[in-house]
């Protein structure tokens, strides 16, 4: 095995690149247009060869989230902006005390935004504030239902936040949860600790699974089509998490495919088909069919880690953005 | 790697003067630009757009390690510090005068990320003259961060006679022997005495001999004489005696030394465990160790539970090649660490 994988087919030729001068944090498609997240201060779109480069932050960009149709950022500056497909900007909100405002999320419903150790749902009767123990290391809504999950020190809580009566649920763990996702179907809720660790609930009743085994803290998550597999960061190689069953990983071991020398620092799975997009710390990229593991190469080993990957919804397009600056997008 | 953003740590209990050193860092002309960790927000008279308010939320991590924990929030905004990477030289930590600098410590090292872009460079305590000794007494926060650190400044120093003056450092160095002290006045000081001191770098662990040979009384006092904020702490009545030498209560420090080489199979497994066992009690330790048949010195140091070492450079000739390592903390078991580390020779 050698990561350069001289004798895997390639598809690296087929790479648009793109210099952005700046980390790429996030990448995400507003219907087949690329828009490269930096670090700092800008959006960059790219339409037919065309750079567009939109300022949305005074400062760091310090999460962002795009439910196809729109970009939500929120930044070191107190904003919170909304950036759609014309590339024009809004400001949705600005934090009285000029806090950070550490992380968004966005559903069709609304937006999502948290600082300091308040969570904020912007819908359209207004705003709603939800106090939490700690603050939130990570926001996701609900694929169904207008409900947030929020990740935190020693669990996650559940709010809807349109019935300002019902209690917050907490699903208790110990430790601090960052990331936080819920599973296309629903049916689970996946958290990434500050140990090299997941942890996972099934929500009808709240049951516990641990998925450990990582060489570094999760930083990247996704769910293959039909919610039947979750794939991750954090280790040499890609570790896949059965997901089809009503039990989910309970009692049953990870699919490891695709392992390297370097860890894994991006997955994207491919929206349609049993493949996941995988991007290494030392700028390489796979795409590998997670049931056997048959690679294509995407990308040589570069200078940087991958630090953003994303498909477009139909699969045909695959962007990525590294720590250094470059991005790309391929078309298949 | 040489471009970790280096990080100072300021503590020093309520109303010793953290600010005032914290607006003198930041006011002075070094020509470097800071990003700022402060926990009460509108303290710092200094226009800076990288002032970063912080929570001080101190998470358990749940690595069997039952002392072992890290300051979340740092975490999370190093990170995103890093996004403006370029646009600050240094990042300094304000903590509450009621912190613990053992989480936030333990944060370089336990957090990768953290500790792949960032370096702690030293914890700075600022001390109040008139005020420590009863502090010493009342406030354990007070002597932790008086063990802990690199450098204190005995700050406040016109407010106390030269006779208390010589009692509150015997105090310090009862509980310390190894930082660096100095006697200021409106924490003034030289910068440079403050920053940019690589105290947690393996390379920099040179000398472990205690400090206080080394001082001289008279260098460091400014004779400037302000108006000065008084601590508002409560009074009490002072009970110090004519003592030169003070021993801690609970809070003590000691080195070994031997020169006969040690063997790294024994050493090892040793000083885990009793990191494992004893690390709640030891709050720092460091060490530099000649193994035997290694033509090159080992370094080590350690927070709690949390070891760090390597190899730092061939030992020179002429060089005395002893190993010696020092110990802070609370209710250590002395004899057992001494026996224990004399069985480690080869």
């Amino acid at each position: 095995m050698t990561d350069t994988r001289s004798e895997t087919t390639s598809i690296a030729d087929r790479i648009r690149p793109l210099s952005v001068g700046a980390a790429v944090i996030a990448v995400h498609f507003l219907g087949d247009e690329p828009v490269f997240v930096l670090g700092e201060e800008s959006l960059v779109f790219w339409r037919d060869s065309e750079e567009r480069r939109v300022p949305v932050h005074g400062g760091a960009i310090l999460g962002s989230a795009s439910d196809g149709k729109r970009i939500l950022t929120g930044g070191d500056d107190g904003k919170v902006t909304v950036t759609g497909p014309d590339a024009r900007s809004e400001t949705v909100a600005t934090d009285a005390k000029r806090r950070w405002i550490d992380q968004v999320a966005l559903s069709p419903d609304g937006m999502a935004w948290s600082s300091g150790k308040q969570a904020y749902v912007r819908v359209p009767k207004g705003e709603r504030v939800l106090e939490l123990p700690s603050s939130p290391g990570g926001l996701a809504f609900a694929p169904k239902g207008f409900r947030l999950a929020i990740a935190h020190y020693n669990g996650a809580t559940l709010w809807f936040p349109n019935a300002p009566d019902a209690k917050p649920e907490t699903l208790e763990w110990k430790g601090s949860h960052l990331d936080v996702a819920f599973s296309p179907d629903g049916r689970f809720l996946v958290t990434a600790m500050q140990e090299p660790t997941l942890h996972g609930w099934r929500l009808v009743d709240g049951k516990h699974m641990r998925m450990s085994g990582y060489a570094t803290k999760v930083r990247s998550m996704t769910w293959g089509p039909g919610a039947k597999w979750l794939a991750t960061s954090g280790s040499t190689q890609l570790v896949v998490w059965p997901f089809g069953g009503k039990d989910g990983p309970m009692g049953k071991s990870p699919k490891v495919v695709s392992p390297s020398e370097h860890r894994i620092s991006a997955v994207a799975a491919h929206p349609k088909q049993e493949v996941c997009a995988i991007g290494y710390e030392d700028g390489m990229m796979l795409l590998t069919r997670v049931e056997d593991g048959a690679e294509i190469l995407a990308r040589a080993p570069g200078l940087s880690p991958i630090s953003a990957l994303a498909w477009n919804a139909t699969g045909t397009r695959l962007a990525f953005g590294t720590e250094n600056g470059e991005a790309g997008v391929i078309s298949l | 790697m040489t471009d970790k953003i280096p990080v100072t740590v300021l503590t020093g209990y309520l109303g010793a003067g953290k600010t005032t050193l914290l607006n003198r860092i930041l006011s002075e002309p070094h020509g470097q630009k800071y990003a700022v960790i402060v926990n009460e927000f509108g303290e710092i008279g200094i226009d800076n757009e990288l002032v970063v308010g912080a929570d001080e939320e101190v998470f358990e991590m749940n690595n069997g390690c039952i002392c072992c924990t890290v300051r979340g929030d740092l975490i999370r905004i190093i990170d995103g510090l890093m996004r403006r990477k370029g646009k600050f030289d240094a990042i300094i930590v304000e903590t509450t005068g009621l912190a613990d600098p053992a989480p936030v410590a333990q944060t370089f090292f336990v957090d990768e990320n953290v500790g792949k872009r960032a370096k702690l460079d030293a914890v700075v305590t600022v001390a109040d003259a008139k005020w420590l000794k009863d502090r010493l007494r009342d406030a354990p926060e007070a002597k932790n961060q008086i063990a802990f650190a690199d450098v204190i400044l005995i700050n406040k120093t016109d407010l106390v006679s030269d006779a208390d003056l010589r009692e509150v450092e015997a105090r310090i160095r009862g509980i310390n022997p190894y930082a660096k002290v100095h006697r200021t006045e409106r924490c003034a000081i030289a910068l440079s005495e403050v920053l940019g001191r690589n105290a947690f770098d393996l390379d920099r662990i040179l000398d472990i001999e205690p400090a206080f040979l080394e001082r001289e009384d008279g260098h460091d006092h400014h004779h400037d004489h302000h108006d000065h904020e008084h601590g508002h702490d409560h009074h009490h009545d002072h009970d110090h005696g004519g003592l030169k030498h003070y021993h801690d209560e609970d809070m003590q420090s000691f080195s070994l030394k031997t020169e006969k080489p040690l063997d790294p199979d024994k050493f090892f497994p040793w000083i885990q465990n009793l990191v494992a066992q004893e690390g709640q009690k030891i709050l720092r330790c460091k060490g530099i160790l000649s193994f035997k048949d290694d033509p090159e010195r080992f370094v080590f140091q350690g927070v709690h539970m949390i070891l760090d070492g390597d190899h730092q450079r061939p030992w020179k000739d002429g060089e005395e090649r002893a190993s010696r390592a020092v110990f802070i903390g609370r209710e250590m078991p002395e004899e057992m660490i001494r026996k224990g580390f004399s069985e480690c020779v080869a």
